[in-house]
């Protein structure tokens, strides 16, 4: 039987998750032997070719590609794992959405103490994707079937979620697995 | 002007005996002299009363009719009560909104007329109603507003609004007030003629152990809503280490559609203070405190009046029926517009001169209460029932009502029937027997205990009141057919967002998340999961909660999504077969960018 398949993606997040994910250490070449790793940054693949059971998405949606890339993550996956707390709740990025989008933008390429823009310039490339009113979490964009927090979430409850998954066991995290920070 | 400040506080101070357990009284009078409670009175009262600044803020800012900025010289606070939401009460609003110019929360240019909102204030059988200063002003109609305000603004006196007066003692000089009483039943217990001093002969006459017995013999169990045996209460208070001891008459009634101490209080008065008395003596109580909510302010001239004549009386002081070492007095406390004082332990801190904030139990009251001393705290109703128990003996009033419920009970009625009032029924009548006496059987819905008790359907209606089954604190609202349950659900919600003391985090922020998920699916935007996922908030609410209010906050959202699913169902957004959130529009998240950086999204 051909072994299940992963794909991972970060969207407004840092990619501390993804790490997370590799914190697991030597447990990888296991995981390797269990799922094949599709789409993911991991090994660059770009596009879904194939169904996946597990899609695991860190970041929140801030801009119109990210919508689109979880959208068509819920579109190729039968399971999609919402990880840490930026796809889950927004996290850091979510600090913007109490301030008007255009404030946001002048703040940050125009007034931001740090800038240096001297053409007074916000970048407006037809080629950027638009930034949402607010970042939503993404569970608010698409149905979402698990939520693992943590900033990162820990590295051995990403595997025994992996593991138990795949297994077909019940999740069960024991305490200090499921955190908040 | 600072000198003047310093004066005031001196003299407003020095009347409480310096003494910070009485700040309740001290703000009250200060604001009650200066208008409102500023920084530097703060100051001043936390040096005179030797406490901290910290302290006399916590006081000022916690209590709904405390400020500490100026307001104007007069308050108009409207209730949000959800039985006035049923008779327009935002049309009354808007129409104070339109004649003053200002909106809620605002004060006028002139600094004359501030208007405000403010919870249940038991008036809700013949709103909407409003405060006006200390003035309570009934059946308030859009129309009515222009000549309200003009009569307050050319008399600068609420008690000048007040035209006709109200039946009964209402009426009295020391009243003077258009609240009418409403009662609707006279039963044995609460509304029958009584003769001061019948009861508290009768209790003289034995010792205070068989006092207690004979409240255990009437199964007589607290009418403020838990239902503990009132007998078994004064009995741990009594066999407490300690000599001074004392007796709290819980008066707060803040539970929207609860009015019925209200009435007991302007009726009965002598019943009540009777019940005090013998209370007092049977647990060895000499000191008694009546907290009166200050919704009630305007009752206390009379209330004082009677607690005089009862002295005069000798039912009242040392030495009371001629018995030597039967001493028990009343002081009253006004509260300040904070429900959570009707919880004991939020009431005992309130008497303190603290913020109404519940404390951690144990220890109970009745070991460690007021100024941490042995302490009983009953509702009006409770003390009323005690009196006629020693008046008429244990097994008359263990007779009435049911096993498990004896006497009778008040009930306040209100919303959607055609007698609302007071009711004195015996206890184990079912719903549907109720609602034939009030005029109300078309009802789809009633509220009974008020927001915190349960909401049933017409299924339940044969469902029997009382302790076995349906316990009331006395709060029944009627809710006719017309009415969406919903729209009640999010009203009884926001009183408890408002009401929240806020010391615990599952009812600071889990009621905040209950109201705004159910506005979500009032909006229409509501998802099938979101019934589970408010199912799941209202069981942590209710399980991690330190007190009652948070204990039992959900019941609005937890009782109707038990009871009435398909209102919610019907408002639901379907699920989508593609796993997108039905909720989520796109265009409308980049709306702003577009205009913000004027171009089309990238297209895909
Ligand atoms: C939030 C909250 C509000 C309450 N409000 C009142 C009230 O207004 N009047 C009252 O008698 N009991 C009220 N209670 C119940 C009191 O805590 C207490 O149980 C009662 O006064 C005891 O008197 P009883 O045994 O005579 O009923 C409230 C409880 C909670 C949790
Ligand atoms: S449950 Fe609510 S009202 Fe009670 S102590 Fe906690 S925060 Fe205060």
């Amino acid at each position: 039987m051909a072994k299940p398949k992963v794909a991972t993606a970060s969207l407004a997040g840092c990619f501390g998750c993804h790490m997370s994910i590799l914190d697991i250490d030597d447990r990888i070449l296991k995981l390797a032997e269990l799922v094949e790793f599709h789409k993911s940054p991991i090994n660059d693949i770009k596009k879904f070719s194939e169904r996946c059971l597990v899609g695991i998405i860190e970041g929140g949606c801030c801009n119109e590609e990210n919508v689109h890339v979880l959208q068509d993550f819920r579109k190729n996956c039968d399971l999609l794992i919402s990880l840490g707390d930026c796809a889950t709740m927004g996290g850091l990025p979510a600090m913007r959405n109490h301030v008007p989008l255009e404030e946001c933008l002048a703040e940050a390429y125009l007034h931001g103490p740090t800038v240096h823009n001297p053409a007074k310039q916000i970048p407006n490339d037809p080629e950027i994707p638009l930034i949402l009113d607010k970042v939503y979490p993404l569970h608010e964009v698409v149905k979402i079937d698990l939520h693992l927090p943590g900033c990162p979430p820990p590295a051995d409850a990403i595997w025994e979620v992996l593991v138990a998954l795949l297994n077909n066991k019940p999740i069960d995290l024991k305490y200090g697995l499921l955190r908040y920070d | 002007m600072a000198e003047n400040l310093e004066k005031v506080i001196q003299e407003v101070t020095a009347r409480y005996g310096k003494d910070r357990t009485r700040m309740m009284d001290i703000v009250r009078e200060v604001q009650a002299r200066l208008g409102h409670v500023s920084g530097a009175a703060m100051d001043l009262i936390a040096r005179e009363v030797k406490s901290h600044r910290v302290e006399v803020e916590g006081v000022v800012t916690f209590y709904a009719f405390y400020t500490d900025r100026p307001k104007g010289r007069h308050v108009i606070r409207v209730t949000d009560c959800v039985t006035a939401r049923m008779r327009h009460v935002d049309e009354v609003v808007a129409a104070f909104e339109k004649e003053l110019g200002i909106r809620v929360g605002e004060t006028t240019p002139d600094g004359q007329i501030t208007l405000e909102r403010t919870s249940c204030i038991g008036l809700c059988d013949q709103g909407p109603a409003a405060l006006i200063d200390d003035v309570p002003v009934t059946y308030i109609s859009s129309d009515k507003v222009k000549s309200l305000v003009r009569v307050l603004r050319e008399t600068g006196d609420a008690k000048k609004l007040v035209k006709t007066l109200g039946e009964g003692n209402n009426a009295l000089d020391l009243v003077h007030s258009m609240v009418i009483n409403n009662i609707r039943k006279r039963g044995d217990v609460i509304f029958a003629p009584f003769e001061s001093g019948s009861a508290i002969r009768n209790a003289a006459a034995v010792s205070p152990a068989e006092v207690i017995r004979s409240v255990k013999t009437a199964r007589l169990r607290g009418r403020g809503g838990a239902g503990f045996p009132a007998g078994m209460k004064g009995e741990f208070a009594r066999n407490a280490a300690g000599d001074r001891k004392f007796l709290l008459c819980n008066a707060d009634e803040g539970e929207p559609g609860t009015f019925k101490d209200r009435v007991i209080l302007t009726e009965a008065p002598d019943l009540l203070f009777e019940g005090m008395a013998v209370a007092g003596y049977a647990i060895g109580a000499t000191e008694g405190i009546l907290y009166l909510r200050g919704e009630y302010a305007y009752l206390r001239p009379y209330l004082e009046h009677v607690l005089e004549q009862r002295r005069a009386k000798k039912l009242l002081g040392k030495g009371i029926a001629g018995k030597a070492g039967f001493d028990f007095d009343v002081r009253i406390q006004l509260g300040a517009g904070a429900y959570i004082c009707g919880e004991e332990s939020g009431l005992i801190r309130s008497c303190e001169g603290l913020r109404g904030s519940p404390r951690d139990r144990p220890p109970f009251p009745v070991e460690r209460g007021y100024l941490d001393l042995p302490t009983v705290v009953n509702n009006v109703e409770t003390l009323c029932c005690a009196a006629r128990v020693l008046e008429k003996g244990a097994a008359w009033f263990a007779q009435i009502g049911s096993e498990q419920s004896s006497g009778t009970k008040l009930f306040s009625v209100s919303g959607d029937c055609r007698r609302p009032g007071v009711y004195e029924l015996p206890f184990g009548l079912t719903v549907a027997e109720f609602l034939k006496e009030v005029g109300g059987d078309d009802a789809q819905a009633v509220q009974v205990g008020g927001p915190s008790g349960t909401c049933i359907d017409r299924g339940q209606f044969g469902r029997k009141l009382g302790f076995e089954d349906l316990p009331t604190g006395g709060s029944m609202i009627v809710i006719g057919p017309q009415r969406d349950i919903l729209d009640v659900a999010a009203a009884f919600m926001e009183f408890f967002v408002e009401e929240s003391c806020g010391w615990c985090a599952p009812c600071r922020i889990g009621n905040v998340l209950i109201r705004e998920r159910l506005e979500r699916i009032r909006a229409g935007k509501g998802l099938p999961e979101d019934l589970t996922y408010l199912e799941e908030l209202c069981t942590t609410v209710k399980k991690t909660s330190r007190c009652g209010l948070g204990q039992t906050s959900p019941n609005p959202v937890a009782t109707t999504l038990q009871n009435f699913r398909k209102a919610y169902e019907a408002k639901l957004l379907p699920a989508r077969q593609d796993g997108r959130q039905p909720t989520f529009d796109l265009r409308a998240a980049l709306s702003e960018a577009v205009r913000v950086q004027g171009r089309e999204p990238v297209a895909h």
